[in-house]
């Protein structure tokens, strides 16, 4: 059915599909709208796996990886665009786009060198402090971004040594165990506010205040569209970096790493190097999407980035299939906007949201986009 | 002097208590070779059945305490022995040749599921609950130092537990199987054991082991609430790897280990007590970058 279209144009297609129901979505306050565009959604989503749509973008990402990855941008800029007068939908679009890049993170951590993180929470609120002291005496934000992911790697190298020497459970020990002693250390430490938080300045870049409404085109925007512009750069940055490092050889000898050590060692790839590697490269992009997030929020406080808030993250990279980004975008946008979404449910929405991803363990345990086999060089290539 | 004795007993107290919960923690590592993570609040629903069946018991008239002392250990033990064996059978075993990772999760998942479910469900169970004092409470007195009998019926009901768990696992037929099917599944199977049957009769003793712990903690604390089983989960768990996975002394010495980092956490060192779990854990950080494997080595790693 599909084989007349080019695969560049199914995949035009299938972004429009997906901007104007991203935007309708957004737009529905009733829960019986919000269910039934979910329902929708998933026999839509099933029908085009069944004519084979995945298969066409992802040939279309092959043979033109720059115009589908512009189609994208646009896409995302499109849906900003639509919500650039309300703070709301741009906050959780904000929040969407650095719950990706977290999961982007994360993802080259577990996706790529098979290392376990469950303190991803705590490496974002790195940053996120980090922004809220730098910020508070009078740092440039411009360098706060940069310096809350530099925080989230230097303090992420005090777990190095025992994350690289352990394997399997005994890595997911060190990490939980940093989860735990980071959230209790913030609470009962009074330079970083104790239980109560930090408040955190507007930032400011190049004098582009980003706690002012900007105007564009005679329309007074939300000033929630500097943080989105803002997260949406960083996502791109992010996933640009994770696409490049999967194409090269580094991502090929992380591949090599989480599946076969000793045969990776081999063959003489340094494994704790690349473990290394990943871990310091992992947190840095966790720690500038906390910092971006701590301005964004305005107020930063120990209750954001706990144990729980990691596993939220854990769950966005199964959800969306370890080790592919575009999952990663797809399943972020899933677990923060669902649950804000439905209202009425609000008090069970972690009850539905951990039988959901049990749901999905059971069933679908290779994640909703499930990561391709790389090919260097598609068939019939441009 | 008498300060100091009171420390020694409540970090006892602490320590039987986690090596309760690290025990379970061993046991399914042992037979399945994974990680249950719901573990902790498992022993919290636990917790809360035998909150319930106390309170049960005292709308029945069953006004001594030891009746319904009874009450409450026997509707824990046997409500989350069935919850154990259910999760194995439904959730684990269909499960068990995923990545590991994501079976963590799974598991992760089912605790905040069973935690969120007793948060909405119980009646008022977003509040901590007052557990009722069913020991005595009566003291000994040995000069500066005051011994509560409840502590120390605590104390040594653990200790016995523990114990009696050693010889299950190491005298008793039922022991030998569940050592077998550690050992080597296929092996387990050709002798003629079955299989499943003692996978979930594993999961429900490790977790009935858990609902004692819960309802230790409750007597102690006189005080249970919901996300109870977070943190004992967490410090059950870093005490079953502390001490080396699949070992079952590995898990007692991590907990009472555990226990005592905590104690000194709050006394001994220079900073303010409230800091005794970031010492905990931190401390637990450096072991695994020590001794990777845990203090009782599993088995062999491979090296290149």
């Amino acid at each position: 059915m599909l084989d007349r279209i080019s695969p560049f144009a199914v995949a035009v297609l299938a972004a429009l599909v997906g901007v104007v129901f991203a935007i309708v979505f957004m737009e529905q306050e009733s829960d019986v709208a919000v269910i039934s565009m979910v329902a929708a959604a998933a026999v839509a989503a099933w029908f085009a796996g069944r004519i084979g749509v995945p298969e066409r973008v992802a040939r279309a990402a092959e043979i033109n990886p720059g115009g589908v990855s512009a189609i994208a941008a646009i896409g995302g800029l499109a849906i900003i665009a639509a919500y650039a007068e309300d703070h709301f939908p741009l906050l959780m679009l904000a929040t969407v786009m650095l719950y990706a890049t977290v999961a982007l993170g994360l993802n080259i951590q577990f996706g790529y060198a098979g290392l376990v993180n469950f303190a991803g929470a705590a490496f974002f609120g790195i940053g996120a402090y980090t922004s809220a002291k730098l910020v508070g005496s009078g740092v440039p934000a411009v360098l706060s971004l940069p310096l809350g992911g530099l925080f989230a790697a230097l303090i992420g190298l005090l777990l190095v040594f025992p994350v690289v020497r352990t394997r399997g459970h005994y890595a997911a020990v060190v990490t939980i165990a940093f989860s735990v002693l980071f959230k209790t250390f913030l609470e009962v430490n009074d330079t970083f506010g104790g239980p109560q938080g930090l408040p955190v300045g507007a930032m400011n870049l190049f004098g582009w205040d980003f706690g002012e409404s900007p105007t564009l085109f005679g329309i007074e925007a939300s000033f929630y569209l500097n943080y989105a512009l803002a997260a949406f750069v960083i996502l791109a940055l992010a996933f640009t970096l994770v696409r490049r490092l999967e194409r090269s050889w580094l991502g090929l000898a992380l591949d090599a790493v989480r599946l076969d050590e000793t045969g990776a060692a081999c063959y003489g790839i340094g494994i704790r190097r690349a473990k290394i590697f990943a871990f310091v490269l992992g947190n840095v992009i966790i720690g500038v999407a906390g910092a971006l997030y701590g301005c964004m929020q305005g107020y930063v406080a120990p209750t954001s980035f706990t144990f729980s808030d990691s596993l939220i993250f854990v769950a966005i990279v199964l959800l969306g299939g370890m080790g592919s980004p575009w999952g990663m975008i797809l399943a972020a946008a899933i677990v923060v906007v669902l649950p804000e979404k439905l209202q009425a449910i609000q008090e069970y929405r972690f009850l539905l949201f951990s039988i959901v991803v049990i749901a999905i363990l059971l069933f679908r345990p290779s994640g909703l986009l499930p990561r391709r086999v790389r090919r260097y060089f598609p068939e019939g290539g441009r | 002097m008498d300060l100091f004795g009171q420390y020694v007993i409540n970090g006892l107290m602490l320590g039987t208590i986690y090596a309760l919960v690290a025990v379970g923690f061993t046991l399914f590592f042992g037979v399945l070779d994974v990680i249950k993570f719901s573990h902790g609040d498992v022993l919290m629903v636990g917790a809360f059945t035998g909150f319930t069946a106390a309170a049960g018991a005292a709308a029945l008239g069953l006004s001594h305490p030891a009746l319904q002392l009874a009450a409450t250990v026997v509707f824990a033990l046997a409500g989350t022995a069935l919850l154990g064996a259910v999760i194995a059978k439904w959730l684990i075993l269909p499960l068990k040749n995923a990545p590991r990772l994501n079976i963590l999760l799974a598991t992760l998942m089912l605790g905040t599921a069973l935690r969120e479910s007793v948060r909405l469900f119980y009646p008022d169970g977003s509040n901590p609950k007052a557990f009722p004092a069913l020991l005595p409470t009566s003291a000994w007195q040995f000069g500066q130092f005051t011994l509560r009998v409840d502590s120390t019926i605590l104390v040594v009901t653990g200790i016995l537990v523990i114990v009696g768990l050693h010889l299950l696992i190491n005298r008793t037929r039922l022991g030998l199987a569940i050592r077998a099917v550690a050992q080597d599944e296929e092996t387990a199977r050709t002798m003629g054991i079955n299989y499943t049957l003692i996978v979930l009769v594993t999961f429900a003793l490790g977790s009935g082991i858990a609902a004692v712990a819960g309802v230790m903690d409750g007597l102690y604390y006189n005080e249970i609430n919901f996300g109870m089983g977070l943190l004992l989960g967490l410090i059950g768990f870093s005490a079953a790897i502390i001490g080396g996975l699949g070992n079952l002394y590995g898990a007692i010495l991590g907990g009472f280990l555990f226990a005592a980092l905590q104690m000194i956490g709050a006394v001994a060192l220079p900073f303010a007590s409230a800091y005794k779990d970031v010492f905990a854990f931190a401390v637990v950080i450096a072991l695994m970058a020590w001794k990777p494997t845990g203090l009782i080595p599993e088995r062999a790693s491979d090296r290149v």
